[in-house]
């Protein structure tokens, strides 16, 4: 029999093995949070947005790592609720990790942006870094800007700009028509379409501009039904996750046929949803080269060793290889992963992501400036297909960075 | 016209569709007077089941298989979990069946992962039924009207004009006299139970291809659902089945409508302010707030008439 005693030496011997293992066996990871929704209708999105930062940092890690030390994504499940992403920002300080990832929701976004800088007017000891991979309400670089958010995809302006550039170019549109989700994002789209689609085609009406409830409608077909009763020969959304792929279900359903003009309609889902029915009729807004009908050096090795990994899931968000890259720059020109100066390496960085393209940092207001991409659902010459579906989405045009960049509007603060 | 059409056969659609889920849930709650969280669940596990049967024998497979293996889950939910813990009372059967909710929840997200399921809709019934004008009307709705259609008329020719159904509706409000009369009464109780967990199962193996196969589906009908049970009557199935329908019609043509509050002020001949308190509310479409009008609807009904359109008792 054991003692109390003996148990309790045990125990304490086991502790101080437990404790001096890590450091003996690999240096400490630098920790980055990726505060995301896991569950939930948008979960399909964050989990695989998970999956592409772990293998984005994966490649970092086997080529050395950041200043001897490899990166840990660590996930945290918001359920896209502002509330909820504030709860779970409070464990991401309380856990000491001072690099924050997060994309899927403009209304969280502004959340998360808003209480880091408090946290951080707050907190000068402790601060950290809020890295936004996707949210692309344009408010979050211009009003709201402040010193520790960078944004490293195109925003909703952006987008609009070369989507609209399109339009404007085809003169069978005479009736558009704007649906999206009602929050945030989908209001600055519709903000956005009615404004440069007003400019370039001042000729077009804008026949309905609905927004309905995020992540709640099962059934698109009453507002299939009124795009329909509009007589609209075009539609633009914004929707993503759940929303995009009902949205499409019942606009296959109803036999719509018109074009769609939109920001997410592919990958986890949605282009298997969409299926033969959106052949060269629905149209993607996106960063980065979709990959057909034939990719750029080196995206395609990418592609296919993530999809060698996940087999049903792709590498849809580009953005986040460019954004985790772009911190590991910064942390290694900063020497350091004090959260002040990586932001301070961060601005005007210049970077090649991995299709190519060349992404400025810009200083004024750390909006990421690229070049923008209009896509085609299709499955001719398709390459690398998305949802393992036989679709995927093929270039139709290549809006330069100089043409997509829009006026800096943000009075940064910085931390003297 | 034909956005009135359209928009009438999709609320009927999914107010039968409603119907399906709700009927097994009134029926239990009226027999043993206990709101079933978990039947949302039984829903969910339908769709999923549905799918998983359908990858390997065909969607009718998945159709026929699906429901009955949920109600004898169901069932034993009910003979195992809520008769033991009948004696503790109306909290601890509460408690059981939001326990059991989660555990679904939790064993699909662990068993089919977190993605949605790209549940599709079979090839004999992938076409449009027919063409109105510019819309087209999918042959998979109309099979979805046509079985909840069938379901409804069962389940009512079951209770009005069987031996059984008159036991069970003896047992919904006497189960002492019941028992008495040498009937076993708890065996009724876990039958019917079995049958609405089917029933909410083969909602899920029809709506799973429309409405789409994720974790997260059981919320998203399942509050609806409640609304739907208290509006119609806690125990009625005539009040599930009006209330299903008028909850299907309203939401689809809330939709429809782009009237805004401060228009409709304006056509009783109030004008509204354009600036000061409220004035943000005005311009408000019926289409934004319709997947509120459901709840709204429910308060008005609560405050106006406690026992719901058709039920008999206060809730």
């Amino acid at each position: 029999m054991l003692s109390g005693r003996h148990v309790v030496i045990g125990m304490l011997a086991l502790t101080m093995v437990a404790w001096l293992a890590p450091g003996a066996m690999a240096a400490d990871p630098i920790r980055i949070a990726y505060v995301d929704p896991l569950s939930g209708p948008f979960a399909a999105t964050g989990e695989n947005g998970l999956n592409q930062f772990r293998y984005a940092a994966e490649a970092i890690n086997k080529a050395g790592g950041v200043l001897g030390r490899p990166l840990e994504i660590v996930p945290y499940d918001n359920k896209v609720s502002p509330q909820e992403s504030l709860i779970q920002l409070k464990k991401v300080t309380g856990d000491g990790i001072q690099f924050v990832f997060q994309g899927n929701s403009s209304g969280v976004a502004h959340a998360i942006s808003d209480a880091v800088q408090k946290h951080n007017e707050r907190n000068p000891g402790n601060r950290v870094l809020y890295l936004n991979y996707s949210a692309v309400d344009p408010a979050l670089t211009n009003e709201k800007c402040h010193f520790w958010h960078f944004r490293f995809d195109a925003h909703a302006d952006m987008k609009m700009a070369a989507l609209t550039d399109v339009i404007r170019a085809n003169p069978k549109i005479k009736k558009m028509y704007i649906i999206g989700q009602d929050y945030s994002f989908g209001k600055a789209v519709a903000d956005a379409a009615v404004k440069m689609v007003g400019q370039k085609r001042p000729d077009i009406q804008i026949v309905g501009n609905e927004l309905h409830p995020i992540g709640k409608v099962q059934d698109f077909s009453p507002y299939v039904q009124k795009i329909v009763a509009s007589g609209a020969d075009a539609v633009i959304t914004g929707n993503w996750g759940a929303d995009m792929i009902n949205l499409a279900k019942a606009a296959n359903d109803a036999g719509l046929k018109v074009p769609f003009y939109t920001y997410y309609a592919a990958s986890d889902g949605v282009t298997a949803a969409i299926g033969a029915a959106g052949i060269d009729r629905i149209r993607l807004v996106h960063e980065t080269h979709p990959g057909n009908p034939s990719a750029p050096k080196g995206l395609g090795d990418y592609v296919a060793g993530y999809r060698k990994l996940h087999p049903k899931n792709d590498v849809n968000q580009p953005r986040i290889h460019t954004g985790l890259n772009m911190l590991a720059l910064a942390i290694k020109k900063a020497g350091t992963t004090d959260v002040d100066k990586v932001a301070a390496a961060l601005e005007g960085m210049e970077y090649t992501n991995i299709g190519g393209d060349q992404i400025l940092m810009r200083r004024e207001d750390h909006q990421a400036l690229m070049p923008v991409y209009i896509s085609v659902h299709t499955n001719k010459a398709i390459v690398y297909d998305l949802d393992a579906s036989g679709f995927g989405l093929a270039i139709e045009n290549k809006v330069e960075r100089e043409k997509v960049t829009q006026p800096a509007a943000c009075k940064m603060q910085r931390p003297s | 016209m034909e956005l009135l059409l359209f928009s009438l056969l999709n609320g009927v659609v999914y107010g039968m569709l409603l119907f399906m889920l709700s009927s097994g849930l009134t029926l239990i709650f009226g027999m043993m007077g206990v709101l079933n969280f978990a039947h949302a669940g039984f829903y969910m596990l339908g769709a999923y089941l549905g799918y998983t049967i359908a990858g390997h024998l065909g969607f009718w497979a998945g159709l026929v298989a699906a429901p009955p293996l949920v109600g004898l889950l169901g069932a034993l939910v009910e003979r195992q979990g809520l008769r033991r813990v009948h004696r503790f009372g109306h909290v601890a059967e509460l408690i059981l069946t939001f326990g059991v909710a989660v555990l679904i929840e939790e064993i699909v997200q662990l068993a089919w992962g977190r993605p949605a399921k790209s549940y599709t809709v079979p090839a004999v019934l992938d076409f449009s039924l027919f063409r109105l004008f510019q819309s087209t009307f999918p042959a998979y709705k109309a099979f979805m009207l046509l079985i909840s259609a069938g379901i409804f008329v069962f389940l009512f020719f079951v209770l009005a004009r069987t031996r059984a159904g008159l036991i069970i509706q003896a047992s919904l409000t006497h189960p002492g006299t019941v028992a008495m009369l040498g009937h076993n009464v708890p065996r009724v109780f876990m039958v019917v139970f079995g049958i609405g967990s089917a029933l909410a199962a083969l909602a899920g193996v029809i709506a799973g291809p429309v409405l789409g196969t994720f974790p997260g589906m059981a919320q998203v009908l399942g509050s609806i659902v409640f609304v739907v049970v208290v509006i119609g009557g806690l125990g009625s199935l005539t009040g599930a089945f009006v209330a299903s329908l008028v909850i299907g019609i309203i939401q689809t043509f809330a939709v429809a409508l782009d009237y805004s509050l401060g228009s409709l002020l304006g056509g009783l001949g109030l004008t509204v302010a354009r600036t000061g308190f409220l004035s943000e509310l005005w311009p408000i479409t019926i289409a934004r707030i319709a997947p509120i009008l459901p709840y709204l609807l429910l308060i008005l009904v609560l405050i106006v008439r406690p026992t719901g359109l058709f039920g008999t008792r206060e809730s």
